[in-house]
């Protein structure tokens, strides 16, 4: 079995939800679709308050070459384009609709038949994938056309997929390769097409052998798919981490994987593909896992977005009364919610329910220099050293010491037996250096 | 409606904590502790408790009387400064001394810098070495293990299998003369054999060491470089001379070389956090103990090189990184 090489933490899997097929989620009353869903420039809005949508319509247009379009989930009226708190805690601008009726836009084909074949050519499956909103469904959200368009001089060689869902409690993935498999499938062709490479490997961890095995299946009906089963271990959905598992190219720091002849996409990200190219939909839905011990129904949903967090909660039984804590995300990268108003965005992955006794932080203690947190660093950073010299302010100091690389993974903080904020002040740390970085140029 | 507690990711902790890591390190050393316990009897238990207690004692009085800060007596650590310290002294100690000893340690060798965590050296070495520096007499009176001798209440004392060697080699004599007086390599494992109370019987501080290592307390690096180094270090000078230097296997299982490589220079406190760093230090530590043994005026130089090569470790850190990510390009 293979798996990347430095560090990694195996923390308990808890895929409470796996067996749970997906379920269709209600259209909420109102939905709130921030205009920010994805890594980059936000996108800019194209109607007003009081303006009538239909399920599927543009509604902000992503003008920037990294940015993405945002489509109503929805049909009914615009109540307000305002700033509204988001899963970041933070407010942002965003368009509430109020639902009226389910009416979508002409032209999106809602039938459940497969279509395999693709007559587009490789610029007009990216703009359609552009203008249909598609970015990244894994977590972070980059705008899955740029990945698409190979800079120049630089080659694709191999389509990475991801299909390990390394985050513990998360099984929207996993339900989506069980079930919507066919789909995924064409979706990589699609991005093979368009990429012009002849390979594509799906990386599946190994605690998901039917969906291995599924996915093995279908790929034999198609020329230079394959399935690589990797050794479970966190954090193997990291893009860099994964392309070290699966074909042993490591991407150099600072560099994107194309560097290495990679793109690397999630397995939602291909099935929205499909949805994108051959059905003409956009990115208004997708798969969130809502689990939680204390849960009566942890299951996995196909949300709109915009759809509130606790109308996913509700559905799966209820807010429960020894609730501490709700996480957006899974539990080692997922950010902590303090409203539940909140919306599912492109980017949910999950909903996490922890009880008080999950919602805690161990006391901190002194540290003993017991070097676990460089053991499990997948960067083979010194997160002691970088946690201390952003605390002290000593920023140049983080910059040599490669504090940018770190992509807050939270190994060294889960396996910290003093319990210390590490990624807590690394974090403060990165975004002085990045400010400082900025300022240089 | 309850309020929902906000925290940054990740939101979920191993249980391994400091206390299991001390206590995991105590509980490895029973092995050593219970060989000790029978070769030297009443005298090893009262002295590795006298240790424990003074060790605990003095880290609560400066805790609570000069650095006014919370007490963490019960974290295992003052325990395991105890008990090495206890291992690596003469059974026939006084007392008085292991108490002395013990505030040494403590205050000298931890407190001072700021308690757990934070100090440069190895606690329990920093008292062997003032001990052994203030009470050279005592410090070198080696009493032997019970099975040696047929009286059981007088104790009968001589010089350890090192300083046997060193002796009779810079007499002028031959090495394979030398050994008859020392015990054979299978008692020198077992541990009956003249030494301070925990040092003696490689193969308990070796089942003690394969613990940790199962429990990921300590890692194989330090261990294996130096051990690794002495065993290259000795055998290339008995290939060159077997009259004058005796052989590898002697060097690994005589004297505190095994107590040392496996608990005191693995100490996470006073050792390099990577892995390439550990190595260094390992063989930093396994080639200065063999220069001490063959030409320095002791005959054993566990501690010293211990302690020198402790006092690299902020150098080490910096000069050895782990391997980053993305380092070199690899092309599979």
């Amino acid at each position: 079995m293979k798996t990347f090489r430095i560090g990694g933490v195996h923390p308990p899997e808890n895929k409470i939800a796996a067996h749970k097929p997906i379920e269709v989620l209600p259209v909420p009353a109102t939905v709130t679709i921030p205009l920010s869903q994805h890594l980059g420039v936000p996108a800019v809005p194209v109607l007003g308050k009081g303006d009538q949508v239909k399920t599927g319509q543009l509604i902000a247009r992503g003008e920037a070459f990294i940015s993405a379009n945002i489509h109503s989930s929805v049909s009914g009226k615009v109540l307000k384009v305002d700033d509204m708190i988001d899963s970041s805690g933070y407010r942002k601008k965003s368009i509430v609709i109020q639902v009226e009726g389910d009416e979508w836009v002409e032209g999106i084909d809602r039938d459940s038949t497969l279509v395999k074949e693709c007559q587009l050519n490789a610029s007009e499956i990216v703009k359609k994938v552009h203008d249909l909103g598609i970015v990244g469904m894994g977590g972070a959200t980059f705008p899955s056309h740029v990945k698409l368009m190979v800079p120049k001089g630089k080659k694709a060689e191999v389509l990475i997929i991801n299909g390990v869902e390394c985050e513990p409690y998360l099984t929207a993935d996993h339900r989506l390769m069980l079930e919507k498999g066919e789909e995924i499938l064409a979706g990589i062709a699609i991005q093979m097409k368009a990429l012009h490479v002849e390979r594509a490997i799906i990386g599946i961890e190994h605690n998901k052998p039917d969906a291995i095995k599924h996915m093995s299946e279908l790929c034999s009906h198609y020329a230079g798919i394959t399935v690589v089963d990797l050794e479970v271990k966190y954090p193997q959905g990291a893009e860099k981490q994964l392309i070290k598992a699966a074909i042993n190219r490591e991407v150099p720091s600072g560099k994107l994987p194309i560097e290495v002849g990679c793109v690397v996409h999630n397995v939602g990200t291909s099935f929205a593909v499909y949805e994108a190219v051959q059905k003409n939909k956009p990115l208004i839905e997708r798969v969130v896992t809502v689990v939680g011990r204390s849960l009566k129904n942890p299951s996995n949903f196909l949300v709109r977005i915009g759809t509130p967090v606790d109308a996913l909660v509700e559905a799966a039984g209820g807010m429960p009364d020894d609730t501490g804590k709700v996480i957006s995300g899974g539990p080692m990268m997922g950010k902590a919610l303090n409203d539940l108003g909140v919306p599912v965005t492109k980017g949910t992955s999950g909903i996490l329910v922890f009880d008080k006794d999950e919602s805690f932080r161990k006391p901190v203690l002194p540290c003993i220099r017991c070097s676990r947190c460089l053991n499990v660093c997948p960067m083979g950073l010194e997160p002691y050293l970088l946690a201390v010299l952003a605390e002290k302010d000593r920023i140049e100091e983080c910059e040599l010491e490669r504090i940018m690389d770190c992509m807050e993974c939270g190994s060294c903080l889960y396996v910290c037996p003093s319990g210390r904020p590490l990624l807590d002040h690394i974090r403060v740390g990165k975004s002085r250096v990045g400010k400082m970085i900025r300022e240089r140029s | 409606m309850n309020k929902l507690i906000i925290s940054g990711s990740p939101h979920v902790q191993t249980d391994e904590s400091v206390k299991k890591i001390m206590y995991g390190v105590v509980l490895s050393l029973v092995p050593a502790m219970l060989v000790s316990f029978y070769f030297f009897g009443l005298a090893a238990i009262l002295i590795t408790l006298t240790a424990v207690v003074s060790c605990m004692a003095f880290e609560f009085v400066i805790q609570k009387y000069l650095i006014k800060g919370p007490l963490t007596i019960l974290d295992g650590s003052a325990i395991i400064t105890g008990i090495l310290l206890a291992f690596n002294v003469p059974s026939s100690l006084p007392l008085w001394m292991v108490v002395i000893g013990s505030a040494v340690a403590i205050g000298m060798g931890k407190m001072t810098f700021g308690g757990l965590g934070k100090n440069p050296f190895n606690p329990a070495l920093v008292g062997r070495v003032f001990l052994m520096i203030s009470f050279p007499v005592e410090m070198t009176n080696w009493p032997k293990p019970i099975a040696f001798s047929t009286q059981l209440t007088d104790v009968v004392t001589g010089p350890t299998p090192l300083a046997v060697m060193k002796e009779g080699v810079s007499q002028g004599e031959h090495v394979a003369d030398i050994l008859p007086e020392v015990p054979g390599y299978v008692n020198l494992l077992l541990g009956n054999m003249g030494g301070s109370i925990g040092e003696i019987s490689a193969l308990a501080i070796i089942l003690g060491g394969l613990y940790m290592l199962v429990r990921k307390i300590i890692t194989w690096q330090i261990p294996a470089a130096y051990l690794g180094s002495v065993v290259v270090f000795s055998g290339v000078f008995w290939l060159i001379d077997p009259t004058q230097y005796v052989d590898p296997l002697f060097h690994l299982i005589t004297g505190g070389l095994m107590l040392g490589a496996i608990y005191m220079a693995t100490d996470m406190v006073t050792s390099p956090m990577s892995h390439r760093g550990q190595l260094v230090f390992g063989i930093g530590c396994g080639v200065l103990t063999m220069v001490i043994r063959l030409f320095g005026a002791y005959p054993e130089g566990v501690s010293f090189a211990i302690l020198i090569m402790n006092a690299f470790v902020p150098l080490i850190n910096k000069g050895f990184k782990p391997k980053r990510f993305g380092e070199e390009v690899k092309h599979g």
